[in-house]
């Protein structure tokens, strides 16, 4: 994964409460088996005027004073509604390294550190500050650092926020999950061997079980 | 220390709590489909990894299937839809996982099939990407949605990453009136508390409105649990539990079931035991609820109205609300019941279960669905499917002039086909009255099964409690 360390960007502010992963990226553009190709489909819903081709001259990310931003302000209940991965993967693909809101659903704000996106937490007398500032001085240039968990705006004024250790390590060094949860291996096997033991009804019957496929073991070796 | 039920879930599969890191929680049961799989198991195959206990994973084609009867691949709405299908047969063969085809008896959507069949069993923690696995709660589960990077991590490790979540209790206590049944409840409940009100917790649900409904209805109360924002939703089990999962397919036989009753019988919270929240919520004298707004927290009584804009004093509220008003094509002040509809969908995994089938019918035999509306009916099984129609439910049904389809997502996603138009108008018993949820400018009133029978016949809302 790609890792967070310092990140300067103009801010796109987004003045809405409860923005679902569906506003995100509406579900007709599930229908892929990829996790890249969604930048032009974000917010299409919003984006887009009824013909669903013309861009929307009312919505932020098409207005040029916002062009190439890349930190999103917005409002509480971030990413709430489905868990689809698809929501983070399009607003990176779009851009955005970091998301700044009152709160975020719990589905969506795990996904965000899967996928490199640094989601902070602000109290809302914050958000409204930041978003009266960014009206004042557009463009509107933050210093996000990790490292330090602080905001730096453009009148110099330093805004500290909170994450937790492991996050924030994992995305400081762009940490694997699967390398870092397989190198506990053993663990996991002595913990399923009495696990096993003590529900052996959690494990399906055999009769259930396929075969794995002949092709699989040929692509490993 | 007594202890909360999710707490025991919860300390019974850490496989590893170091300081200064997120626990390392165990997984039993993963359940997965064709929406959201396809890029985990791509990154499987690029890691060159194969699953750690295939066991675990049952996949099941439930989001993209059509919906017509007999059908066949050659039925799948789009190209993209049928890769989406095809990389789900192909993954689950390559990596040899039990998998339920679109012609399967055993396929229907994730949440309808995984207490059905067994799969779902209390005391257990069980993921799959999609958010309305909390529905999995009702049986005493710790059950969460999770990304498609996490079930990468599931299929490759069988464990997650996680944070503890917080504790909430919802203490239901009550009777219901006639009509009125748990999807209400659900709605009343994020009406009053709003849709973050679970936000980082675990949400229990009790008390002898909770211990008196089926396991149906508590079903579609913890399915509404993640639209309260909530990690996830979870009732006791107890006997009617322990009857409900008796001799399905995958659940445990004989001696085997006995012991596992004998441990599911200590999961329930102590009676001393602390939650970080607690709320209290009575159903004497509750109203059929209806949406009319963009999210579920914008719901009023069938008897109410569309609310005003201009007497919210919070700003950010009264935007909201015009928002949505504008969305959904509503007057401040429009009654619930002058509201025409134009579409009903009975079915997703909130509301299609053969106990809502059973309630629908009920105010619809030997009526007809108003010449304006097009009404569908989409099991959540295919098993269900078969039940409602030995039982005679379908021709309850068909004779109405509902359309009663094969089992999927349908109309609740609008992946497969079955969607709405621009300005059309549904009660739908589905869980998302998101803008476009159920087709690009569809208008989505969420509703309980009666309620979406009863409207189909008037053509507007009715009060059900009055039938």
């Amino acid at each position: 994964m790609e890792p967070f360390i310092t990140h300067v960007g103009k801010v796109i502010p987004l003045n809405r409460s409860n923005i679902n992963t569906d506003d995100i990226i509406p579900a007709r553009f599930l229908k892929t088996i990829q996790r890249t190709g969604f930048a032009d489909k974000l917010f299409a819903n919003w984006r887009f005027l009824d013909d669903t081709s013309t861009p929307n001259p009312g919505f932020p990310l098409n207005q040029p004073r916002y062009a190439q931003g890349n930190i999103l302000l917005t409002g509480d209940n971030f990413g709430c509604g489905s868990s689809r991965e698809h929501a983070p993967w399009a607003l990176r693909d779009y851009g955005f390294r970091s998301i700044i809101a009152s709160s975020f659903a719990d589905i969506f704000y795990n996904n965000c550190f899967n996928n490199g996106i640094l989601p902070i937490i602000l109290a809302k007398d914050v958000i409204d500050f930041l978003f009266q500032e960014e009206q004042k001085q557009c463009p509107y240039v933050l210093i996000i650092d990790l490292a330090s968990q602080q905001i730096t705006t453009p009148t110099r004024q330093i805004i500290p926020f909170t994450i937790d250790t492991y996050r924030k390590d994992a995305l400081l060094k762009g940490l694997d999950t699967v390398e870092w949860i397989l190198s506990h291996s053993e663990e996991i096997a002595v913990y399923e061997e009495q696990h096993k033991r003590k529900t052996p009804w959690v494990i399906l019957p055999a009769e259930y079980q396929k075969p794995v496929a002949e092709k699989f073991n040929e692509a490993r070796t | 220390m007594p202890k909360t039920m999710f707490e025991k879930i919860w300390e019974e599969h850490v496989v590893r709590d170091a300081p200064g890191e997120p626990t390392m929680l165990y997984i039993d049961r993963h359940l997965t489909h064709e929406a959201t799989s396809p890029q985990a198991f791509a990154g499987l195959r690029t890691r060159r990894l194969r699953l750690r206990s295939p066991q675990t994973t049952i996949a099941v084609l439930d989001h993209n299937v059509p919906t017509q009867r007999g059908r066949r691949m050659i039925d799948v709405v789009d190209r993209e839809s049928a890769l989406c299908i095809t990389t789900m047969q192909q993954n689950a063969h390559d990596f040899g996982i039990t998998f339920f085809d679109m012609t399967d008896m055993r396929q229907g959507i994730v949440h309808v099939i995984g207490p059905e069949l067994g799969l779902t069993l209390p005391g257990m923690t069980l993921v799959c990407g999609d958010s309305h696995t909390s529905t999995h709660g009702a049986l005493g589960v710790f059950a969460i949605g999770i990304g498609t990077s996490e079930v990468e991590h599931v299929l490759a490790t069988q464990c997650l990453l996680q944070k503890k979540p917080k504790t909430m209790n919802i203490r239901i206590e009550g009777t219901f009136s006639s009509g009125v049944t748990a999807k209400d409840l659900a709605l009343a409940l994020i009406g009053t508390l709003g849709t973050s009100v679970g936000t980082g917790h675990v949400i229990e649900f009790s008390g002898s409105t909770v211990r008196n409904l089926s396991i149906e209805g508590r079903m579609t109360l913890c399915n509404m649990a993640i639209e309260a924002g909530a990690r996830a939703g979870m009732v006791a089990p107890d006997e009617t539990t322990f009857n409900y999962i008796q001799g399905r397919p995958f659940a445990p036989q004989g001696e085997l079931f006995e012991r596992a009753v004998e441990q599911w019988k200590h999961l329930p919270s102590d009676a001393n035991a602390s939650f970080d929240a607690i709320y209290d919520f009575n159903v004497d004298g509750l109203a059929p609820q209806v949406t009319w707004g963009t999210n579920p927290g914008m719901v009023s009584d069938v008897t109410g109205s569309v609310p005003n804009p201009a007497k919210e004093k919070d700003l950010a509220t009264r935007k909201s609300y015009e928002q949505a008003l504008q969305y959904m094509g509503l007057r401040p002040g429009q009654k619930i019941q002058d509201i025409p509809i134009d579409t009903v969908f009975i079915g997703s995994c909130t509301n299609s279960r053969l106990e809502d089938l059973r309630i629908a019918a009920q105010y619809i035999e030997g009526k007809r669905v108003s010449h304006r509306v097009r009404a569908i009916v989409v099991p959540g099984s295919t098993q269900v499917h078969r039940l409602a129609e030995e039982e005679g439910l379908a021709d309850i049904f068909r004779e109405a002039g509902f359309e009663w389809r094969e089992a999927g997502c349908s109309m609740c996603i609008a992946l497969n086909g079955d969607h709405l138009s621009a300005g059309e108008r549904c009660a739908s018993t589905s869980n998302r009255n998101f803008e476009g949820r159920q087709g690009l400018g569809g208008r989505t009133h969420l509703v309980s099964p009666a309620m979406a029978a009863a409207a189909a016949i008037a053509g507007h809302f009715v009060d059900v409690r009055h039938m």
